[in-house]
């Protein structure tokens, strides 16, 4: 069944076509990986589709709702990371994890602590954010992923300043998501290590 | 019944953040204090001209102490992509907001407030004033949290806030002093203080009652170009 | 679609507003030109005197008007900026922005002869008065509006986070207008103004309409010169702003 559909899709920057009619059609436990060269405007599109960007399209369906003018049916079951982590360094890593998922109006669904041991932070629950190195602060960025009930996640660039180990991380991450019937649109250009994708969408300037 | 547990989640990760920033806290208190002391200065330590003057002093410290907190506001969330995390939930913008001036205010506000008896006794304020400057004092802050709300949410994303900031604040600060050492003039000229108290109230009703939703609506600008 | 929506409709499209700019500038330069013309002849040299405050009055032909466009351009502002908000229409962010600078300049001028006319008639050039302090905030509130708007290095986020500005300052302004008469009132008590409650002669008078009608004209003639180049600004990426530039060249 399809659980997300954009159809022709095109974003503007300063009066000029970033990129045009892009579709997407995503089903569960599908996944597409997103492709172009730097400036393409794939972080736009990411940004686009959760409302930070003006984004024009012919239509926009989640679970069979539309959400072209209004994004909250989809952002009820989004979850979006970005370039910039969203973690402050002063709170713990447990601290950092609540906060996220609690200003977005969620609940944490299981233990925090098997949570930190899934991304690999066993040890550094309660250690403040800022006494982590950049790979271990990646990982606590990813944490609010998994601890939420998000049936779509828009990852940009999730591999970065991550080691191999932490990629093959990623990927185990991905897989449970997907078994479970989730989806994600992931952006990187960086495509070596990449498992499969169920689809490919190449940005290109029109 | 979300937007009321994701406010109360950022009012309490506001808190703690602060708690871990004492320092910084303390800041606008030490300035308020400093620009009592140069005042004192220049009128040159003399008790009846500083009592005399002593209410307006101690109203524009405190809006001033509480104007160099609002750079404070939002600025790092907006520079760390908190910001847009809040923006990409399916949680309402202005229950944030108004959370979020809420903290603080608890923070700033507050504190301020507890300094206020400092700075009057600094000034030799006339002790029968201090309960009628307290209390004006108290709903100025939490109205003047709320014109920082609005002026730190068109800013946030912007390099450099300050004489911006202020340009933007001040003027709209001006019924809350009027009102505020209005109520504490009426109190020393042996009047009720009663209307510049209501009309005190009514402004920071209205202030708090739009804010969020203005500041809501200015957070959503410059969202397209991402930190 | 009714005849006059579907014009009003057409004219949010940036070529079409860009034509009708192109052909009004002229005529409301010219009106605004001729109307002033007469007006200040009249107000300065063929009203009478005023029986008290003598030939220092007829500074209201131009602060009166300025006043009143002080004031009508922060309104007019602010609702072309909630027009921008809402509907999301790029012309209103445009004509917002044209607006602001002709708004402050018309405050800049009220003060500057309300200052002027305050020396004859209350002995200093600044009185805190309650009309004068609320046109200085005024004039702070356009320079807020202007700041803002030229901080973000984007046209467009500018324009709107200006709208939002313009907006809550559109609440405040009576709030403030009204603080500041409660204050004057409580300290001061009632000063002499520049036009006082009595009626205004007529012979006085529609050399005053004139020039208030002039002032009209002039806005209209600044604001569509401003929005037209603001507009071709930002439009230089389409193909209608680049044909025109190329077609001029």
């Amino acid at each position: 069944m399809s659980l997300f559909q954009l159809e022709h899709a095109s974003c503007e920057r300063d009066a000029e076509l970033l990129f045009r009619a892009v579709d997407i059609d995503l089903g569960e436990g599908e996944w597409l990986l997103l492709e172009g060269a730097n400036g393409i405007g794939k972080s736009t599109l990411l940004r686009a589709l959760v409302g930070l960007y003006p984004l024009n399209a012919r239509s926009m369906n989640f679970a069979g709702v539309d959400v072209l003018g209004d994004r909250g049916p989809l952002l009820a079951h989004t979850r979006w990371l970005g370039h910039a982590l969203a973690i402050k360094r002063e709170l713990s890593v447990i601290e950092n994890l609540r906060y996220a998922l609690g200003i977005a109006g969620r609940v944490i669904e299981s233990d925090p602590h098997a949570l930190c041991a899934l991304v690999g932070l066993t040890g550094y629950e309660d250690s403040p954010v800022r006494t982590l190195s950049a790979g271990q602060k990646k990982r606590v960025a990813l944490l609010p992923l998994i601890a939420s009930s998000a049936k779509l996640w828009l990852l940009d660039e999730p591999f970065a300043n991550l080691d191999t180990r932490g990629i093959t991380l990623v990927h185990r991450l991905l897989q449970t998501h997907l078994t479970r019937g989730g989806s994600a649109v992931i952006a990187s250009h960086g495509d070596a290590q990449l498992a499969a994708p169920s689809h490919r969408l190449t940005l290109v300037s029109p | 019944m979300s937007d009321f547990s994701a406010t109360s989640s950022l009012l309490f990760r506001d808190l703690t953040l602060a708690w871990h920033r004492r320092s910084d806290v303390l800041q606008p208190l030490a300035f308020a204090v400093l620009v009592v002391l140069l005042f004192a200065i220049t009128l040159g330590g003399d008790r009846a001209r500083l009592s005399a003057m002593a209410a307006p002093i101690i109203w524009v410290t405190v809006l001033l102490a509480n104007f160099l907190s609002f750079d404070q506001f939002f600025r790092e969330d907006a520079a760390d992509g908190t910001l847009d995390q809040w923006l990409s939930s399916a949680v309402h913008m202005s229950a944030l907001c108004f959370g979020k001036a809420l903290a603080h205010w608890l923070v700033y506000g507050l504190s301020l407030l507890l300094a206020t008896p400092v700075l009057a006794m600094l000034l030799s304020l006339d002790v029968s004033l201090l309960p009628v400057l307290l209390v004006s004092i108290a709903m100025g802050t939490f109205g003047a949290t709320q014109i920082g709300l609005v002026a730190s949410a068109l800013t946030a994303r912007l390099r450099r806030g300050g004489i911006l900031l202020a340009l933007i604040v001040l003027p709209l600060f001006l019924p809350l002093l009027i009102f505020g050492s209005g109520a504490v003039d009426a109190v020393q000229a042996g009047l009720s203080a009663r209307s510049a108290l209501l009309l005190l109230a009514a402004q920071t009703t209205l202030l708090t009652t739009l804010a969020p939703l203005a500041a809501a609506a200015s957070l959503r600008i410059g969202s397209d170009q991402p930190p | 679609m009714n005849p006059l929506l579907r014009w009003f409709h057409s004219l949010g499209s940036p070529p079409t507003f860009y034509r009708f700019a192109t052909r009004w500038i002229p005529w409301t330069g010219f009106a605004a030109l001729v109307l002033g013309a007469i007006g200040l002849y009249f107000g300065l040299f063929r009203a009478p005197a005023d029986y008290l405050q003598g030939e220092s009055f007829r500074i209201i032909y131009l602060h009166v008007p300025s006043a009143w466009m002080s004031l009508f351009i922060y309104v007019l502002m602010a609702i072309y900026g909630a027009i921008a908000l809402i509907w999301r229409i790029k012309l209103c962010e445009i004509l917002m922005m044209a607006a602001a600078p002709i708004g402050a300049m018309f405050t800049a001028v009220t003060l500057i002869t309300g200052m002027l006319w305050g020396k004859p008639t209350w002995g200093t050039y600044w009185e805190w008065d309650a009309r004068m302090t609320s046109e200085l905030v005024l004039l702070f509130l356009y320079f807020g509006v202007l700041g803002l708007a030229n901080a973000y290095d984007d046209l467009r986020q500018g324009a709107r986070a200006a709208a939002v500005l313009a907006l809550v300052g559109v609440v405040n302004v009576p709030i403030i207008h009204f603080s500041v008469q409660w204050w004057n009132t409580l300290h001061q008590g009632e000063s002499v103004q520049i036009i006082g409650k009595s009626t205004i002669h007529a012979s006085m008078l529609w050399p005053l309409l004139l020039v208030a009608a002039a002032s009209k004209f002039y806005f209209l003639f600044a604001l569509l010169q401003r929005a037209r180049t603001l507009l071709l600004e930002q439009e230089r990426g389409k193909s209608w702003a680049r044909e025109l530039a190329l077609g001029a060249r």
